[in-house]
């Protein structure tokens, strides 16, 4: 279904998907890590068109498909207050037609051509692609590039689309209490940094918008010189960059394309909490810490270490997460940790839990906070470390088993701003952080005077339970 | 004369060799000493190895139990040859090797993710059939399991998606295995005991009553060596006796459930199909045009594009070793949801009587094959489809045939087979969502 996918906030997506190529090159010697490294690098092939397109084609020849993308520089953090959800509601009228191709076509030319077809909105980008068989690309090309310019956004079209999107809206997030919390609480740990917008939009936006305002969105931000395509699959780079001429070169650029502005973050002067109040069986808390990304940080290793220290706490059954909350004490059902550092813009470093039967929320809130603590007094053991290094190592090859991964990755990293070069040098970046710097980081930056903490009270689902007394906070 | 014959047979062996060429991948087959299937296709390109065991030990093998099979199966990995549940992961993790587990209705599975460096892959292995073989079902994991088994189905509660699928099941089901919830109820996860779950395994998880998949960098010869090692720490053991058999419907039934969501949850569905049935073919084809294709079905045009009603529309046919469902599924907004199931109901009706139009059945066929080398792009897919084919006795040229088979079936095949086996007056209705009425 057209849908959303927030990478931004699935830490694991993305850490998984930062997946270098490979072909075996030989061992390294003296390996610093539990497990050999497989290194193995495929190039990606970079074109740019004249209008500004740029082009990134990568060969993986094991089956005869494609994976088509096109990533659009807008999301939900490039919005506004009152206009939030936008760039989504865009993405689901690119699929009601332009003058070539009216409403209803462009599916049923995909179908017709056996391709699976959808796109994504997240809060630094859009991106809308094919999966095909390699000997039908062009077809994903036609369809694709015609729509980056000429879609129609037929008013009736809207009028039942936007119906569309509040159920899915309803379905997403308003049933479901967890994803309430989420989002509440992102609303509440960002005062004004545009990652407090839900990629959806706010229900009383979407009541509000009206087809202008998509015109308006489509026309400023739509536009070969703010896009990237992204080829990966039995194809022949040369081949692909003619055909992105064919059909992407005679798209005008848009002459100038304002940069968002940075809405950047105030500084937070204190601990933030909230509370949601939703039907639901089980309470869940949710804490984030502000804390740097890959754009804004003074120490280019500091995300790295995150990413590790998150590893640590929430990588596989054997993290500490497991070990010692939901085995060992018994006290969650259910414990996270997760960091970005690959936004557009600073995230934060979350940690969430669910209390086992007979326990209670606090004592998960409390025991989450204490695995920070005990972060800043010891340096992580050198089994730990190795342990997530492995994971990192093996997971650099498992990722390449992924048409689909492959390019999420190019095209999340051009798109964000940090280019996609960067893959190639995320798992030595992670394979040389320390226990010392894993400690470092996490005293600057897990400390309360940046944290929010939201907590899910549940109310009764049975509607003959009187509903929980209400709660007054001084 | 002769030269003919050698053409004609040289034309036949064009066209097998262009079927391969096209996507499917080969599977090898062969049954190990002891008598455990095999099924392994080579997938040399990327330095990893995927293995899949399924055993015939999914919930339908419950009995008076639910919530066995998946207790016994989530058991394996929390501890085994005097190995802590903390050991193992640490084991598994420190050489990069993903151990996964899981339960459905038919199928009770184990799977491994290693990578093929010599030393990586041996210990990963080694660890992997310790698990299998020699599990110690700990009492205190044991009721930790037990308890955050309760935990889930606290949760499902307060998932309005959640409750209808099972109140579906049991509505569709009744008495039958398959309408036992997989997770058990509150009373039976409380009752079960240790030796409930070491007799259920040691019953269940043994070779002729399994299979296993390999696909990966590896190749004959090693994989047959794999094979016996894993053959070799399972019992011989017997195949599990058949299931019951699954019993149509005899009326309507309406089940409404209320709950205080946004949307209304709307399941509409019947006994589907069996993996192998006779029908499979007609009744999935018919399924595309009707809700299984995504944007270009029937459904979802009336109810999502026509209407704007729901985000998601779908239908389809879930096959098992006995009849499995034929389920249609939407949500909208409490005050649609007349309205959405009437029009689910005229264009389910309608489609029953009349079938797909011409123009339909060519667009799903070229669809379906267009889109066939997506199917089986990497690895995880390819051991999926393996053990689906190697659990369900499905015939090894399964996917090679596929695609013929399809473009062999006619208006008329599929409209007799939705006739014959859809009664839309005698549906299963389930929604979740508003007041008591």
């Amino acid at each position: 279904m057209r849908r959303i996918l927030p990478f931004a906030r699935q830490n694991r997506n993305i850490k998984t998907i930062l997946a270098v190529s490979v072909i075996f090159s030989g061992f390294f010697t003296a390996p610093a890590h539990a497990i050999e490294r497989v290194k193995v690098e495929v190039p990606v092939h970079e074109y740019k068109l004249d209008n500004g397109l740029k082009v990134l084609v990568k060969q993986d020849k094991r089956a005869p498909i494609a994976v088509v993308q096109l990533w659009y520089k807008v999301g939900s953090s490039y919005e506004h207050n009152g206009s939030t959800g936008l760039s989504h509601v865009v993405e689901h009228m690119m699929f009601k037609g332009t003058q070539k191709y009216p409403t209803g076509e462009f599916n049923r030319i995909i179908a017709e051509n056996g391709a699976e077809d959808n796109a994504f909105t997240g809060q630094d980008y859009t991106a809308y692609y094919q999966v095909i068989a390699a000997d039908r690309l062009e077809v994903a090309f036609e369809l694709e590039s015609d729509r980056v310019r000429n879609l129609t956004l037929p008013p009736a079209e809207f009028k039942k689309e936007i119906e569309v999107v509040k159920e899915e809206r309803r379905w997403r997030t308003e049933d479901k209490p967890t994803a309430l919390t989420r989002e509440q609480f992102e609303a509440v740990a960002f005062l004004n940094s545009p990652y407090k917008n839900p990629v959806i939009g706010w229900m009383a936006d979407l009541d509000a918008m009206q087809v202008e305002d998509l015109r308006a969105w489509y026309e400023r931000w739509y536009a070969p010189n703010n896009a990237t395509l992204v080829v990966v699959g039995d194809v022949d780079p040369d081949n692909v960059h003619e055909l992105a001429k064919k059909y992407y070169g005679p798209l005008k650029p848009t002459e100038t394309i304002p940069p968002p502005k940075p809405q950047t973050e105030v500084e937070q002067k204190g601990l933030r909490t909230l509370k949601v109040k939703a039907p639901a069986e089980l309470p869940y808390v949710l804490m984030g810490y502000k804390v740097p990304g890959m754009v804004n940080a003074k120490e280019k290793w500091e995300p790295y270490a995150l990413e590790v220290l998150a590893g640590i706490l929430d990588g596989g059954n054997s993290s500490r997460l497991s070990k010692e909350l939901i085995r060992g004490k018994e006290i969650a059902s259910s414990a996270s940790a997760w960091y970005s550092g690959f936004g557009r813009l600073p995230d934060l470093f979350s940690l969430s839990g669910m209390p086992t039967k007979g326990e209670k929320l606090e004592t998960v809130k409390v025991a989450l906070l204490e695995q920070v603590e005990k972060l800043k007094n010891e340096p992580v053991t050198a089994a730990e470390l190795a342990r997530v290094k492995a994971q990192v190592i093996a997971g650099e090859i498992y990722e390449r088993d992924s048409q689909q991964n492959q390019a999420n990755v190019l095209g999340s990293l051009e798109t964000v701003g940090l280019g996609y070069k960067l893959a190639d040098e995320y798992v030595d970046n992670i394979l040389a952080i320390t226990p010392e710097q894993i400690q470092a980081v996490a005293k600057k930056y897990l400390i309360e005077d940046t944290l929010t903490i939201a907590e899910l009270d549940p109310q009764p689902i049975d509607p003959n339970k009187p509903k929980n007394a209400p709660s007054f906070v001084r | 004369m002769l030269k003919k014959i050698v053409l004609a047979q040289l034309a036949l062996w064009l066209v097998v060799f262009a079927s391969f060429a096209q996507a499917a991948p080969k599977i090898e087959h062969w049954t190990t000493a002891n008598g455990l299937r095999v099924y392994y296709v080579p997938a040399p390109e990327l330095p990893m190895l995927d293995l899949r065991l399924v055993f015939d030990a999914g919930s339908a093998r419950d009995g008076a139990k639910p919530g066995l099979a998946m207790l016994t199966n989530s058991m394996l990995d929390k501890g085994a040859t005097g190995l802590s549940e903390d050991q193992l992961a640490e084991q598994f993790e420190a050489i990069g090797a993903i151990f996964s587990s899981s339960t459905s209705k038919d199928m009770a599975t184990l799977g491994l993710r290693t990578i093929t460096l010599e030393q990586e892959q041996k210990a990963a292995l080694d660890l992997w059939l310790k698990v299998i073989a020699k599990p110690d079902f700990p009492q205190k994991d044991f009721e930790r399991v037990q308890k955050l088994t309760l935990v889930g189905l606290q949760a499902e509660k307060q998932d309005p998606a959640s409750l209808g699928g099972k109140a579906f099941y049991q509505a569709l089901y009744g008495d039958h295995p398959y309408g036992q919830p997989e997770n058990g109820t509150e009373e039976t996860i409380q009752a079960l005991k240790v030796d409930d779950l070491k007799a259920f395994y040691q019953q269940h998880y043994v070779a002729k009553n399994g299979l296993l998949a390999i696909v990966g960098a590896v190749d004959r010869t090693q994989a047959e060596a794999l094979a016996e090692q894993v053959a070799g720490v399972l019992p011989v053991g017997e195949a599990a006796a058949p299931l019951p058999e699954v019993k149509a419907l005899t009326a309507a039934k309406t089940v409404k459930i209320p709950y205080p969501s946004a949307q209304a949850h709307i399941l509409v569905g019947q006994i589907g199909n069996k993996r192998g049935d006779d029908d499979y073919f007609t009744l999935y084809m018919g399924n595309q045009v009707l809700g299984g294709s995504g944007f270009t079905s029937r459904l979802m045009k009336a109810v999502r594009n026509d209407r704007g009603l729901s985000y998601s529309v779908y239908s389809y046919f879930g096959p098992l070793a006995q009849l499995g469902v034929f389920e249609i599924g939407l949500q909208t907004k409490l005050e649609q949801a007349d309205e959405a199931l009437k029009v689910v109901q005229d264009v389910l009706g309608k489609f029953q009587q009349e079938g797909p139009s011409v123009e339909e059945l060519e667009a799903s066929k070229k669809d379906i094959t267009g889109g066939f080398p997506l199917r089986t792009a990497n690895n995880s897919q390819i051991v999926d489809y393996v053990g689906v084919i190697g659990f369900y006795h499905l015939p090894l040229d399964y996917l090679d045939t596929f695609t013929g088979k399809v473009n062999a079936l006619t208006r008329e095949q599929i409209t007799e087979a939705f006739a014959r086996r859809v009664q839309p007056d005698k549906m299963v209705t389930v929604i979740v969502g508003g007041d008591e009425k």
